[in-house]
């Protein structure tokens, strides 16, 4: 995999379109989770979230904080490529790619870091927004990072490979609601999975997002169900395996080489 | 001379069985205007496909310069700019963004990358229109921004897949200038067309494809000329004498079966005069169809009602 030059120019080009993609649509794509986490903050933080107290020895909004900013990173990361690419799919420019000496692992790194980028921009709203309600503290940024940049990285490449499964628009739908959504809301955002008895304490353990969010969570208040080294095995892990799986894909040329 | 192209026993059966290209061989000189010629579904933009890297192949191998596809596809990639015969970049984008993009996809820098852009959009017409989405562009602008595009990486060979179709007279003749100044200027062109007119108007060698198969590989001059000549065959009286005629190719095919070629520009009459002097007496006549004549007759059949879409 060297970068020559002539990679690293198709790589800039294609992250250059990937966001230039999300910005030139900001309306859908940068605005709505602004809505979203304010309205999660209106509701859980200042409606319920006073009912219910504390949480792992934090107040309720600042316990779910870094889950919210999680969640939005998780759903932009992975809808930016799974739109970005299928529409590249079904409009067919994706030939422009598929003509041009650029080597597959540019294509996918490309994709990929386009939606980390929208992912990480998402996620830095959601957190510029959450400021206006609640103060945020930070334990540990180095673990922030990392946490967000392997998070994004898995979801973008799990929205490239149901890209290039997908069929019709429908099919870049299905996973998100019926994979993504449940994973995401069982996965620790609104509660410490402490709170749960041991067998579902035991099946949170293999839902991938109990650790990112439990990972994030400790960058901002030092806490986490689950350890630190554990959760970046966890993650990595998901990165290579996505990784390897998008490449096997793509040199095979499914769903894009009759 | 170096062959830009060099294709042969090219097969490729689709998922599904249909088998859409047999066995072809093809080979097309550097700085040649080339013609792919042939009906609708003869498997032109297969092969098309094939060489540009967008249609794997079941069988055979295919050199860009030397440089087989199999071992050194990014090589062979880079000498060669497709116009497709889909529209296939992104509508909602604008000419000027898809050109930089592209040659990016290239490795062309992206200060270069605008100064081509302007060149290129400038030359064909477009420049005006550059920050538009393309969405907006007519038929004909968007064949002549896939042109554009082919040409940001200032390639060796330049593939166009119908690049007219649906594209009025006007801006054909016009597109067909530029195609001409582009092959002055070193160019090698190869273009699929079901128009035999194109091919006569622009290229120079020809190779006529139906089914899946080369049927006809040779100079455009040459096939102008076979075009001209038509074949009777003549059912005549068997007799000891065999016949022979001056001017007129012609061989007996058995004692009574003798065919005649006759150029158009030739008359028939004579034919008769020399046989009677001979004589030799003609039963009956037909014209004797080949294959190539019959593919042309579906070809004109299509010419006649093309499908004008718009400019
Ligand atoms: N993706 C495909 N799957 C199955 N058959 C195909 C596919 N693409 C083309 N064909 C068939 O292959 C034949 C050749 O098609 P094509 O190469 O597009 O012809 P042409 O460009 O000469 O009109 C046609 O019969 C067409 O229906
Ligand atoms: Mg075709």
């Amino acid at each position: 995999m060297m970068l020559s030059f002539r990679n690293r120019v198709a790589l800039t080009s294609i992250l250059y379109k990937e966001i230039h993609r999300f910005m030139r649509i900001w309306v859908q794509t940068l605005v709505p989770p602004a809505i979203t986490i304010s309205l999660y903050f209106v509701i859980f933080g200042s409606l319920i979230g006073k009912r219910i107290g504390e949480m792992g020895g934090f107040d309720y909004m600042s316990f779910i904080v870094p889950g919210l900013i999680m969640m939005s990173v998780i759903t932009n990361s992975y809808s930016n490529v799974a739109s970005s690419f299928f529409s590249a799919k079904w409009q067919r420019n994706v030939e422009e790619m598929l003509v041009a000496p650029v080597p597959n692992w540019v294509i996918v790194a490309g994709y990929v870091g386009g939606g980390m980028c929208r992912g990480i921009l998402v996620g830095s709203i959601v957190t510029l927004v959450s400021l206006l309600f609640v103060d945020i503290q930070i334990h540990n940024v180095a673990v922030i990072i990392i946490t967000v940049m392997l998070t994004s990285a898995v979801f973008a490449l799990g929205g490239l490979i149901n890209a290039i499964f997908a069929n019709s628009f429908d099919d870049i739908s299905i996973i998100p609601t019926f994979i993504l959504t449940p994973l995401t809301y069982l996965g620790g955002v609104f509660y410490s999975i402490s709170l749960l008895p041991e067998f579902w304490q035991g099946v949170s353990q293999i839902n991938p997002i109990v650790y990112m969010v439990n990972a994030f969570r400790y960058g901002f208040l030092g806490i986490s169900d689950v350890s630190l080294t554990v959760a970046f095995t966890v993650i990595s892990l998901f990165v290579v395996t996505l990784f390897t799986i998008a490449m096997v894909l793509i040199s095979k040329g499914i769903g894009l080489r009759s | 001379m170096q062959a830009a192209l060099q294709i042969s026993g090219l097969k490729k059966t689709y998922k599904g069985g249909f088998q859409a290209v047999k066995g072809l061989d093809l080979e097309v000189q550097k700085g040649d205007f080339f013609a792919l010629l042939g009906p609708n579904g003869a498997g032109k933009s297969t092969t098309i496909g094939v060489i540009t890297s967008l249609v794997n192949k079941t069988a055979g191998t295919v050199k860009v310069f030397g440089h087989d596809i199999d071992k050194e596809l990014d090589t062979a990639k880079s000498f060669l700019g497709l116009v497709p015969q889909e529209f296939n970049f992104n509508q909602f984008e604008a000419p000027l963004t898809i050109l930089v993009n592209q040659a990016g996809y290239y490795g062309v820098p992206r200060q270069l990358a605008f100064e081509r852009t302007e060149k290129y959009l400038k030359q064909l017409d477009l420049w005006d229109k550059r920050n538009e989405p393309s969405r907006n562009l007519s038929g004909g602008m968007k064949r002549r921004l896939m042109i554009a595009r082919a040409l940001m990486h200032e390639p060796q060979v330049l593939i166009l897949d119908e690049p007219t179709a649906g594209v009025d007279i006007e801006l054909r003749r016009h597109m067909w200038n530029y195609l001409r100044e582009l092959n002055a200027e070193g160019i090698t062109i190869i273009l699929t067309t079901h128009y035999l007119e194109e091919a006569e108007m622009l290229c120079r060698n020809i190779a006529i494809i139906d089914q899946g198969l080369i049927v006809e590989n040779t100079s455009m001059k040459a096939l102008l000329a076979k075009l001209h000549v038509e074949t009777f065959v003549l059912d005549i009286i068997p007799t000891k004498q065999t016949p022979t005629l001056a001017e007129y190719p012609s061989r007996l095919i058995d004692d009574h079966t003798f065919e005649v070629d006759v150029d158009k520009s030739q008359s028939i009459n004579d034919v008769f005069i020399q046989l009677t002097e001979q004589g030799i007496s003609v039963q009956s006549m037909r014209n004797k169809s080949n294959r190539l004549e019959e593919l042309f007759l579906t070809l004109v059949a299509n010419n006649a009602a093309p499908k004008a879409k718009g400019n």
